[in-house]
């Protein structure tokens, strides 16, 4: 009698932790009062139904208050709102502040918490120190470091509840993407490449911590956990066994692959979508082969991890163009038929409108049209049609190779509007020479890599704000920028889209036309996302994070060298310099 | 010693032996960034070349050696000799453009390492034993071509380029050839040199000969660093270099360093446009 009360009462217990924290998400995710993941809701739009800033007023909108992070390099995502807190973050040492929005202390720092990390772990980060955020569920507060710790913090309070290493930086692993939380796990990727590493995925329990399952990038299916009936409606995009055998010899097991985008999440399909990055090693000589599943993207089980369908967008990478890019999940209507979609910009150049129940491709088209490492997606094969003199490797001299390897689009996320049916993407628009014959070194080892030359790309302009029709691979509008747009978007139900640009301005569109409506210089350079929520007073805020770094801060760092043996007269982003500094800012706007 | 430890290290700048150089009358500064773990190079205790090398150089100049320690890995010339921490690296391949490098000191290849009463004694790429063998190749390094081009791939036994010192160290594939674990290791000369020479089993290290048509040199020559534009401390510096030269190869002798004969690397004719970018994640 005993016995079975206790396991009645088990049973009770699990199923109200995941009752729990399902619908506390699904209903947050909704309320556009709050931002409570990186991407505002499940399906990543960064669309907002808040509609007081309008095409009208917002040439009015004015700093309310600002707020210094306290550090010095690149500053991505974009912080949080749960009810009447706003959640901070900063990069390396990743610090996190809990501001209060009531007045009349708004801004007053609640609580803070300041990870001690081992300072070593910032040699081993490939591209300045990096975060891009947090996420919010159950009370708690979710951070990724950069020395590979998960921490949960409790949301009230800033106290740890749990922490887990989820990446070695010994090794060369990192964190620098922001976790994700769907139903009642919290997904994190890692991020390294370049040395080593083999990507993963890994979800852990929100309650405890407890690791519940991890997905490899490649390796046997087993690791890579493939469902049985993976990629059936696709089987030409390959199923079993090609995590193994589009490696040579035990490649795979160094193979890259990291994981350090933004995801996204279909509750009524229960499947999650992210991308993979380049194959590790340097040198595509070294690797034949299509090195799957880097540069993939991948739907995942979200309760058991197991994928359902993946697509491999640049097989055998020979430009480092990382598949990790945003996931924006939207319904279409593609050829009079209904298509739940999720749409992709990726590195390579090429917009991607996939079935996301599936995986079936619909649309590719290049969404910066001086694209040039390939002429099209054939669409019967999946695959990317090259132009041979644009593949980089050992012996060939590439030059005028567009895009760069940063990409036409790096990590900054687009936003898409179910109003006007366009997503909104900051690119970049920059070519590079590829030179092989260049002597490197590590731990050691003389060897011969490449050297990355990057110049504007034609028009002399390095990026663009855009306007993309996902459902017929076009571009509606396109606004020049000076300097690559780094920044991520916002667009809001009043038909205003934002975004913010190197030099440093925030910039609010006209979602329809492009049409510039307002801008405002915050004090260093944006690669932040700008978000939107009401605060306690019942008045619609626009916030975002100065702070210029990632790869545009070590373009700054080397033009402010003024060292130009071997580079070249006039450094593309040297002339950056002239418009912004470092320093991460919270800067918090308002009609007056 | 721990990753933790080796920043440790870094953040304070060890003013080595002053007492003794200040009584040989050596008041100025060689400072030198160099890794703290990172054997047959250089270590915190000074057990290295590098080590023995700048100790040499510095007194040339009547100088002694102070350390700023850091990994070399990614980034090393970026946070050490670019942000000023130092003035001179001990080992960079000549025309390894983070740095101005000075006259080559010496030329070392890549080698074949086998166990000397084993049954993989490989002196070519064409050798039938390779075949049959276990190869252990340091993922990313030139020998890695080497494989895809002889065919050899499917036998690689592959070791990551960035390692965990707390556990892992440099000599680790040579130790895995006295072991049996696997059949020929090919590395990069001075770190088989030494470690083989640590081993109880009689190991043989054997320059692996050049490949026609391959895209990647097997032998470099290898210079110290100084930032770029200080021509002045590189012409300082190839003026002792040749000094010194048997002083200096006696000690890569000593240590095991194998050394060849042979032109310098070429760089093509630079691209003046643009600006060199690194690899972005």
């Amino acid at each position: 009698m005993r016995r079975s009360v206790s396991i009645a009462g088990l049973v009770f217990v699990v199923t109200s932790a995941v009752a729990y924290a399902n619908p506390e998400l699904l209903r947050l995710q909704t309320d556009d009062k709050q931002w409570v993941m990186p991407g505002k809701d499940y399906s990543a739009t960064r669309f907002s139904t808040l509609n007081q800033i309008t095409k009208d007023n917002v040439k009015n909108l004015r700093p309310a208050w600002t707020f210094s992070t306290g550090t010095l390099r690149g500053h991505e995502g974009a912080p949080l709102v749960v009810g009447s807190t706003m959640y901070v973050h900063t990069s390396f040492p990743n610090n996190v502040f809990a501001l209060e929005l009531n007045g009349p202390d708004v801004g007053r720092i609640k609580w803070r918490y300041l990870p001690k990390q081992d300072p070593s772990v910032q040699a081993v980060a490939c591209c300045d120190n990096v975060n891009r955020g947090l996420s919010y569920a159950d009370g708690k507060i979710f951070l990724s470091q950069l020395d590979g710790y998960l921490v949960a913090l409790d949301a009230a309070t800033g106290r740890e509840v749990w922490k887990v290493q989820n990446a070695d930086p010994k090794v060369g692993a990192t964190m620098t993407s922001a976790p994700h939380v769907m139903k009642d796990k919290v997904i994190a990727g890692v991020s390294g490449g370049e040395f080593g590493v083999r990507g993963h995925v890994t979800a852990y329990d929100i309650k405890t911590g407890q690791e519940v399952w991890r997905a490899y990038s490649m390796g046997p299916d087993e690791d890579v956990r493939l469902a049985d009936d993976f990629n059936a409606a696709n089987p030409h995009f390959g199923r079993q066994n090609q995590g193994v055998a589009t490696w040579q010899g035990d490649q795979w097991k160094t193979g890259g692959g990291t994981t350090w985008g933004w995801y996204a999440f279909d509750p009524s399909l229960n499947l999650m979508y992210y991308g993979t990055g380049n194959p590790s090693t340097w040198n595509p000589t070294q690797r034949p082969g299509d090195n799957k599943w880097s540069m993939t993207i991948f739907a995942r089980d979200v309760d058991t991890g197991k994928a359902k369908w993946g697509y491999q967008m640049t097989p055998w990478d020979a430009w480092d163009y990382d598949g990790v890019n945003e996931m924006i999940l939207a319904d279409l209507t593609i050829g009079g038929k209904p298509v739940k979609a999720v749409v992709h910009f990726d590195r390579n150049g090429f917009a991607y409108t996939l079935d996301r129940t599936n995986g079936t491709l619909l649309v590719a088209e290049k969404f910066d049209p001086d694209v040039n490492w390939a002429t099209h997606i054939d669409k019967q094969t999946g695959r990317p049609v090259e132009v041979a003199a644009m593949r980089t490797q050992a012996g060939t001299n590439s030059q005028g190779v567009c895009p760069a390897a940063l990409g036409s689009k790096d990590q900054q996320p687009a936003a898409y509007s179910p109003q006007t049916k366009l997503f909104y993407v900051p690119t970049n628009h920059v070519c590079m020479d590829y030179e092989p014959f260049e002597v490197k070194y590590t731990a050691g080892q003389p060897y011969v890599g490449a050297t990355l030359r990057m110049f504007p790309g034609p028009g002399g302009h390095m990026g663009a704000f855009i306007a993309w029709d996902a459902a017929n691979g076009k571009i509606v509008w396109s606004n020049k920028e000076q300097f690559s747009a780094w920044s991520g978007a916002l667009v809001t139900a009043s038909d205003v889209a934002f975004y913010g640009t190197l030099e440093g301005y925030l910039k609010a569109v006209d979602a329809k036309t492009g049409k510039e409506l307002w801008k405002f210089k915050t004090p260093s350079g944006i690669i932040g996302n700008p978000m939107t929520y009401i605060g306690p007073d019942g008045k619609q805020y626009v916030a975002v994070l100065s702070g210029v770094g990632g790869w545009a801060g070590i373009g700054l760092a080397a033009g402010l060298e003024g060292d130009t043996e071997g580079l070249g007269a006039v450094g593309a982003y040297k002339k950056l310099a002239e418009y912004t500094n470092l320093g991460g800012v919270l800067t918090v706007f308002s009609l007056p | 010693m721990s990753f933790a430890m080796a920043f440790a290290l870094l953040v304070a700048v060890e003013v080595l032996f002053a007492g003794g150089a200040a009584a040989q009358g050596r008041t100025n500064q060689f400072r030198v960034c160099a890794d703290p773990n990172n054997l047959p190079y250089s270590n915190d205790k000074l057990e290295g070349f590098e080590n023995k090398l700048a100790e040499l150089i510095a007194k040339e100049l009547g100088a002694f050696p102070t350390y700023t320690w850091w990994p070399d890995r990614r980034g090393f010339i970026r946070n050490t000799l670019r942000a000023n921490l130092c003035d001179v690296v001990m080992g960079v391949p000549n025309g390894y453009d983070q740095v101005r490098w000075t006259r080559p000191y010496y030329r070392s290849t890549y080698v074949f390492v086998s166990a000397r009463n084993g049954g993989f004694r490989v002196r070519s790429w064409d050798d039938s034993a390779l075949r049959n063998a276990r190869i252990g190749v340091v993922a990313a390094t030139p020998p890695a071509d080497a494989m895809i081009k002889k065919g050899l791939i499917q036998n690689v036994v592959s070791y990551r380029l960035t390692i965990d010192y707390t556990t892992e160290y440099p000599g680790e594939i040579v130790d895995h050839v006295a072991a049996g674990k696997i059949d020929v290791a090919v590395i990069w000369g001075p770190v088989a040199g030494y470690f083989a020479k640590k081993q109880s089993v009689s190991l043989e290290v054997v320059p692996v000969p050049e490949i026609p048509g391959l895209s990647v040199p097997l032998s470099y020559e290898i210079s110290m660093g100084v930032r770029k534009g200080d021509r002045e401390r590189q012409t300082q510096l190839d003026e002792v270099l040749t000094r010194r030269e048997p002083e200096i190869r006696k000690i890569l002798e000593d240590y095991g360093v194998p050394l060849v004969e042979g032109p310098l690397v070429r760089k093509p004719d630079e691209v003046k446009r643009g600006v060199v970018g690194e690899r972005y994640q």
